[in-house]
């Protein structure tokens, strides 16, 4: 059976980004399906989806906006977390700027479900163009009254849109770091709990949400619940905490592929499909030597795991930290591994935020370490230090706040663990012949 | 005379109102400043503090947090280039790209042309990575390029007016 998309099925329209245009192409029914409904039933319907969010954590969103407290007096926000900073994804990008209003209709539609009078869309700075798409679209939207005080004449339903610039700083995508930075502070990620459905922006209640997630809503409100489900791999049996993964999602391929780009396939594709068949397999006619199966905080797979399936399992299976974002990146056979992890360290030690001493020296040390490795002054009892550091560091040993740790862990883990020989192999051969690789000339 | 104009202000004035503490418009005004000054000076951040109730150290904690304002001692040049170093375009050449341009503007990442059009940067991951190897030219982005097409647009932008880009 073919797969129709879903997220970007309206993508190439002419004029899509215009109200009319998406209007004429079904846009904003849900909306109005939505407001027929309680805010309850619009919550229990996501329920039942088994939607689980798109941002990197896959936490099922459902039960997220469950934990918000109940009669509520407000405000309670809504907070779109359009930040998009994890090395190699940029499906987000691809929805706000080609087909905003599909965005804005899911952000509205979630809005209406968790009594939020106010969203905000924080938005890294870098994404221009969607900021302008965005902004254009929201105007719109106040203009044809699905902004603004009651919305399409449903008394009592208010809602303002406003999109909040960022500033160039991979931690606010952590959802607290988020509302720091939203806040005006620097974007350092809060102790949890009280988790922000608690104690949010501002103090109050806060539903943080991936734009993809929020694009999902409204099409599970405008099908329902059974037809999300229909798409995906469901619970494993032998798994009693699997919780499934349903729907459409949308791979981002990027690295030494023919084509690289966004596909939007049913959750679950094994990894050596998304290459070959959509991806056009790798370029120039080499093979892959490793790949990232969901941005570069998940660590890699090796070239005999690519049959493994893109779900919120299956790159766990292998020792990856998770499907992340579901960001593929593929790396041919012709690429040192030490140049790829040295600048995977390198990005981590440049965007720890630093509050935590594991993290900040930990990532620090393991750049330090790394460069000294490719400048050919390595030695064999480097590797073991590198796995020392990597295993202390990060949510799942306990010792930081936020996940930036974990994921500045798994690329050092996988890749020593994997990749071993040809570390090995580097540092010997290099020490002998005194190799000339040149320092990169950016080592702030 | 204050540096920050009426007009500024009142748009500043105007950010407050979407959040419930006047601390949260600090980004968007941050962002109006530099626009307008090309960096964020002392001045500026004095009167930006009196203007939202805060004390001057905590504009400046937080506007250092972020990479992205620029003292008075380093003002931006009338465009800012971003190039990708991050892993997908480091595959595809992102840190060639980023050498080749230093050579050819003869600055370092972080420096800004005498000539005061061109300020180069690094960058982590643009959110482009289909395009790798990326630069961001203020906030849009060109991919995939090479060299050559790099130094052309660059040039284009050098010869422009005087007209800020961000
Ligand atoms: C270091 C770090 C960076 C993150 N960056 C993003 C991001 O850019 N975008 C995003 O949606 N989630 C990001 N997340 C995940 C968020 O914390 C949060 O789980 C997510 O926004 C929740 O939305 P969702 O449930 O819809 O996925 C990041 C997490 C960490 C630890
Ligand atoms: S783990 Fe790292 S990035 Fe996260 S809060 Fe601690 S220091 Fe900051
Ligand atoms: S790595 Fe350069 S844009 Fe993503």
């Amino acid at each position: 059976m073919e797969f129709e998309p879903v997220l970007l099925r309206h993508i190439a329209v002419p004029g899509i980004q215009n109200l009319e245009v998406y209007q004429a192409h079904g846009g904003y029914n849900a909306l109005h399906q939505a407001l027929e409904l309680s805010p309850e039933q619009v919550v229990q319907m996501v329920k039942e989806s088994g939607l689980r969010g798109r941002g990197g954590a896959g936490f099922p969103t459902g039960i997220k906006w469950g934990f918000l407290p109940k009669d509520h007096p407000g405000p309670i926000y809504l907070c779109v977390n359009a930040d998009e900073s994890e090395p190699g994804t940029f499906c987000n990008r691809v929805l706000m700027e080609g087909d905003p209003h599909q965005v804005l209709e899911g952000t509205i539609i979630s809005a209406y479900a968790i009594r939020a009078r106010v969203a905000y869309i924080y938005l890294r700075y870098e994404y221009g163009k969607s900021y302008r798409v965005l902004q254009r679209a929201i105007d719109e939207l106040y203009k044809n009254g699905f902004l603004g005080r009651n919305i399409l004449g449903k008394a009592g339903f208010d809602l303002d849109i406003y999109i909040h610039r960022g500033a160039g700083a991979y931690i606010c995508g952590e959802e607290t770091g988020l509302i720091e930075s939203l806040e005006g502070k620097r974007a350092w990620p809060r102790i949890k709990p009280p988790f922000p459905a608690v104690q949010g922006l501002f103090q109050k209640p806060t539903i943080v949400n991936n734009v993809e997630t929020l694009a999902c809503v409204k099409h599970i409100v405008e099908r329902g619940p059974t037809w999300f489900r229909s798409m995906g791999v469901p619970p494993d049996p032998n798994n009693p905490r699997d919780l499934g993964s349903f729907g459409p999602k949308l791979y981002c391929l990027s690295g030494h592929v023919n084509q690289p780009g966004c596909y939007e396939l049913p959750l679950g594709i094994p990894a050596r499909e998304l290459i070959e068949k959509y991806g056009g397999g790798v370029w120039q006619g080499r093979r892959a030597k490793a790949i990232i199966p969901g941005g570069l905080s998940m660590g890699f797979m090796t070239a005999e795991e690519l049959d493994t399936p893109l779900d919120f399992n299956g790159p766990m299976r292998v020792g990856c930290l998770g499907l992340g974002t579901a960001a593929v990146i593929v790396i041919d056979d012709r690429t040192s591994m030490v140049d790829v992890l040295y600048n995977s360290c390198r990005f981590f030690a440049h965007e720890s935020c630093g509050q935590c001493t594991p993290c900040r020296e930990g990532t620090a040390w393991m750049a330090k370490i790394l460069a000294r490795i490719r400048r050919g002054q390595g030695y064999l009892d480097d590797l073991d230090i590198l796995l020392e550091i990597a295993n202390g560091i990060g949510i799942i040993p306990g010792t930081t706040i936020c996940g930036l740790a974990d994921g500045a862990a798994w690329p050092v883990k996988t890749a020593i663990t994997k990749f071993r020989a040809e570390f090995e192999e580097y540092i010997r051969n290099s020490r002998s012949r005194q190799a000339s690789i040149l320092a990169p000339l950016t080592t702030h | 005379m204050p540096i920050l104009t009426e007009t500024m202000r009142q748009e500043i004035e105007a950010y407050t109102q979407r959040y419930a503490t006047r601390q949260a418009a600090l980004l968007p005004a941050l962002h109006l400043i530099q626009r307008h000054f090309h960096c964020v000076p002392l001045a500026a951040i004095e009167e930006l503090a009196d203007f939202l109730g805060l004390h001057p150290a905590q504009v400046h904690d937080t506007l250092s947090f972020y990479g992205f304002f620029r003292d008075e001692k380093h003002p931006l040049g009338r465009h800012r280039v971003w190039v990708c170093r991050s892993l997908p375009c480091m595959l595809r050449g992102g840190e060639q790209l980023l050498e080749d341009l230093c050579h050819h503007l003869g600055i370092q990442p972080g420096q800004t042309t005498s000539d005061g059009s061109i300020t180069l940067e690094f960058a982590e991951c643009l959110g482009a990575c289909e395009l790798a190897p990326c630069i961001l030219i203020n906030d849009e982005c060109h991919g995939p390029l090479d060299s050559d097409t790099a130094r052309n647009l660059i040039e284009k932008l050098r010869q422009q007016g005087a007209e800020h880009g961000i």
